[in-house]
């Protein structure tokens, strides 16, 4: 347990009742940061973006101001896209936010908008969360109309839509470009970069995309102002940021941290570690396309710079825990089947790779492999990184490779083993 | 004779049992001899491409047409409105039907073959026909750490020749806290354990709300710096004049 009680900025008295509606969210001062943000200029509300550094929370950690200052100016009709398909394995972060807190999402979308100067904004949300859509649905219908959202909001001369968009079930709906193609209602297919989105996104026009989490935390950012936000934290990774912690782990859920605390506390001192007489084999730190970190790396800070330089990545800040009982072959299986599965199948190397990934860990499995087997499952990993529209094959890449770089030991007992059984079944038969 | 769905189904209960036993079956393989579905259908080049349906000829539900059409009004180009229209339509016919498809294409004045496209994309709209309830068990990472498999295949044999039932192994849904869960009809259950299938099933039979202590709208927050009092778990529905 910490010393002292962290800070709490997005989960503070989640689970009070009726928090989903407006009645109480008002009452607990919401909104009061769109009020604060709307005296500002557009670029006033910039600044404290800015000056927060906060760091976009799906995955990709790109400082959300900078995104935010690569819209162009000028009135035509540009975009704020919120990207709640929250399908990284491990992660459910943007879930609890909102389907306890969707007003606190909505709100930073507009102050986004205001910011970015948008006038139209989405939620793709994925299809599997229906209870947060319904949630996001109702808080968005009262919002309207209290006057939160709609024409001149606030007397402002600010005016937004906002439409909650129910995606239909794929991982790759997650990856921005794809996600502005399911938008548009086509196949989720990856879209080739540049042009980025903030110049030709949706529809062409000018797109910002950002998190659940992300926005959910500008209203905070506004109240507290940016560089009393960026006081938290470390230097490179400011502020608090959801973690889920799932696996092996004996209390899993989202906990609320402040970034650059030890890995070793999330996972110990909050999650509980592994049950009783297990230890930690391996975790992944930030959902299951970061490369695996093991139980000698758990002091590693907890923050963007400090996992970059382990060799892995933040991610989504989804930690998976493995331990002492579980094989790494059926881990490594696992993560490769879901990429194969989800790989969208444009781009050769993703296609291809993560196909005979699979298949040759099944030859593992089954003792039909050779050691050289991992020299060349090795080798496939390295073509597909950076050769393909967009990370999914990497996602795969990354952590397969990492998995065969660590344990290559076990990967070779493991096909010692199933040989020699299946030479015996063979025999025997 | 199976659906190719079927078989595909079918195939990730054999791969696990497979692997428990250290045999390898055969690659399931198609009636024409290929492990891809649809390759006993060629092409006919003959044939004239089919056009937006006539809306003179094609009957909709005025239901149907009415949610599909404030769809369409929500978005500037309305093609956008493919996955929600869609999604209407499979929850009128079951499933995406050329039928349906049609449907959807004439309101939307799109072609049958566009809708088809993206319907074939995505994993929650079904391009066969299947049980009205949906089951679907996490089976990625996080779950199958803590007995997803079983539970799954637990599922699968319980809910057998059930037409009733559309039980899938689904990846990630989202919720590795109530690991091994699964959404029945759009609803989380979890941490389930194979004891619970029976129930599970009997509640979705009897259209009881399904295993209620166990769904995860009364689940609280992990993390314990988050309230400030202890709340009371309360069974969270949307606010009143949600659409």
């Amino acid at each position: 347990m910490a010393a002292s009680a962290p800070p709490i900025l997005l989960f503070t008295d989640i689970d009070e009742p009726g928090l989903h509606t407006l009645e109480v969210y008002e009452r607990r001062g919401g909104y009061q940061s769109l009020r604060k943000a709307l005296q500002m200029t557009p670029e006033e509300v910039l600044a404290q973006l800015k000056a927060s550094g906060i760091r976009g929370r799906g995955g990709a950690g790109f400082a959300m101001g900078t995104k935010v200052s690569f819209l162009p100016k000028g009135s035509m009709d540009k975009y704020l896209v919120c990207n709640a398909d929250e399908s990284e394995p491990g992660t459910f972060k943007d879930r609890e936010l909102m389907q306890k807190t969707p007003h606190t999402l909505i709100e930073g979308i507009v102050i986004a908008a205001y910011a970015a100067g948008t006038n139209r904004s989405f939620i793709y949300i994925r299809g599997e969360y229906v209870l947060q859509a319904d949630m996001l649905d109702a808080a968005l219908h009262e919002a309207r109309e209290a006057g939160y959202i709609g024409e001149s909001i606030l007397d402002s001369g600010l005016s937004l839509s906002l439409v909650v968009h129910r995606g239909a079930g794929a991982y790759i709906c997650g990856e921005e470009t794809g996600l502005l193609d399911s938008l548009e209602g086509k196949r989720g297919n990856p879209r080739l970069k540049p042009p980025f989105p903030a110049l030709q996104g949706l529809y062409q026009g000018p797109t910002l995309i950002n998190n659940v989490e992300t926005l959910s935390t500008v209203p905070a950012i506004i109240a507290m102002g940016g560089e009393e936000y960026a006081k938290l934290g470390v230097e490179t990774s400011t502020g608090t940021k959801l973690v889920s912690v799932s696996g092996h782990v004996q209390r899993p859920g989202n906990y609320e941290i402040e970034l650059g605390i030890s890995s070793r506390e999330i996972i110990y001192g909050l999650a509980g570690g592994p049950p009783e007489g297990r230890q930690v084999k391996c975790w992944f730190p930030g959902g299951s396309s970061s490369p695996v970190l093991k139980a000698e790396d758990l002091d590693v800070p907890y923050d963007f710079n400090s996992l970059a330089q382990a060799g892995t990545m933040l991610g989504s800040g989804a930690i998976i825990v493995v331990d002492d009982s579980t094989p790494i072959l059926d881990v490594a299986l696992k993560v490769a089947k879901f990429y194969r599965h989800e790989s969208c199948g444009k781009c050769t190397p993703c296609r291809e790779g993560t196909n005979w990934t699979v298949k040759m860990l099944e030859r593992i499995e089954l003792g039909e492999a050779t050691p050289m087997d991992l020299e060349i499952m090795a080798s496939v990993q390295e073509h597909i990184i950076g050769n393909c529209l967009c990370v999914l094959g990497d996602a795969m890449a990354m952590p397969i490779g990492s998995m065969i770089a660590k344990f290559k030991d076990e990967f070779e007992e493991h096909i010692e083993a199933a040989r020699m059984s299946r030479n015996l079944n063979v025999g025997g038969i | 004779m199976s659906t190719p769905e079927e078989i595909i189904r079918a195939t990730d209960v054999l791969e696990v049992r497979s692997a428990e036993a250290g045999v390898r079956l055969p690659v399931p393989r198609f009636g024409h001899g290929s492990r891809v579905p649809g390759w006993d259908r060629p092409a006919d080049l003959e044939k004239d491409p089919a056009q937006i349906p006539d809306p003179a000829t094609t009957a909709v539900p005025e239901d149907l047409r009415a949610e599909i059409e404030a769809h369409l009004a929500k978005y500037p180009d309305r093609r956008s409105a493919a996955l929600p229209a869609l999604a209407a339509a499979q929850r009128v016919y079951g499933w995406c039907s050329p039928e349906a498809i049609e449907q959807v294409a004439c309101v939307m004045r799109v072609t049958p073959a566009y809708l088809e496209s993206v319907a074939t994309f995505y994993d929650m709209l079904e391009t066969t026909p299947v049980g009205r309830h949906s089951v679907y068990v996490c089976t990625n990472i996080s779950c199958s750490l803590c007995g997803a498999d079983e539970l799954f295949e637990a599922v699968h044999d319980a809910a057998g020749d059930d037409a009733d039932f559309n039980v899938r192994s689904f990846e990630c849904l989202g919720a590795c806290d109530i690991a091994p869960m699964a959404s029945v009809d759009g609803v989380y259950v979890g941490p389930l354990t194979v004891d619970d299938v029976p129930r599970l099933l009997d509640d979705v039979r009897a259209g009881r709300p399904v295993l209620p202590e166990k769904q995860l709208a009364r689940r609280l927050v992990a993390d314990p710096h988050a309230n400030s009092q202890e709340w009371p778990g309360a069974n969270q529905s949307p606010a009143e004049g949600g659409s």
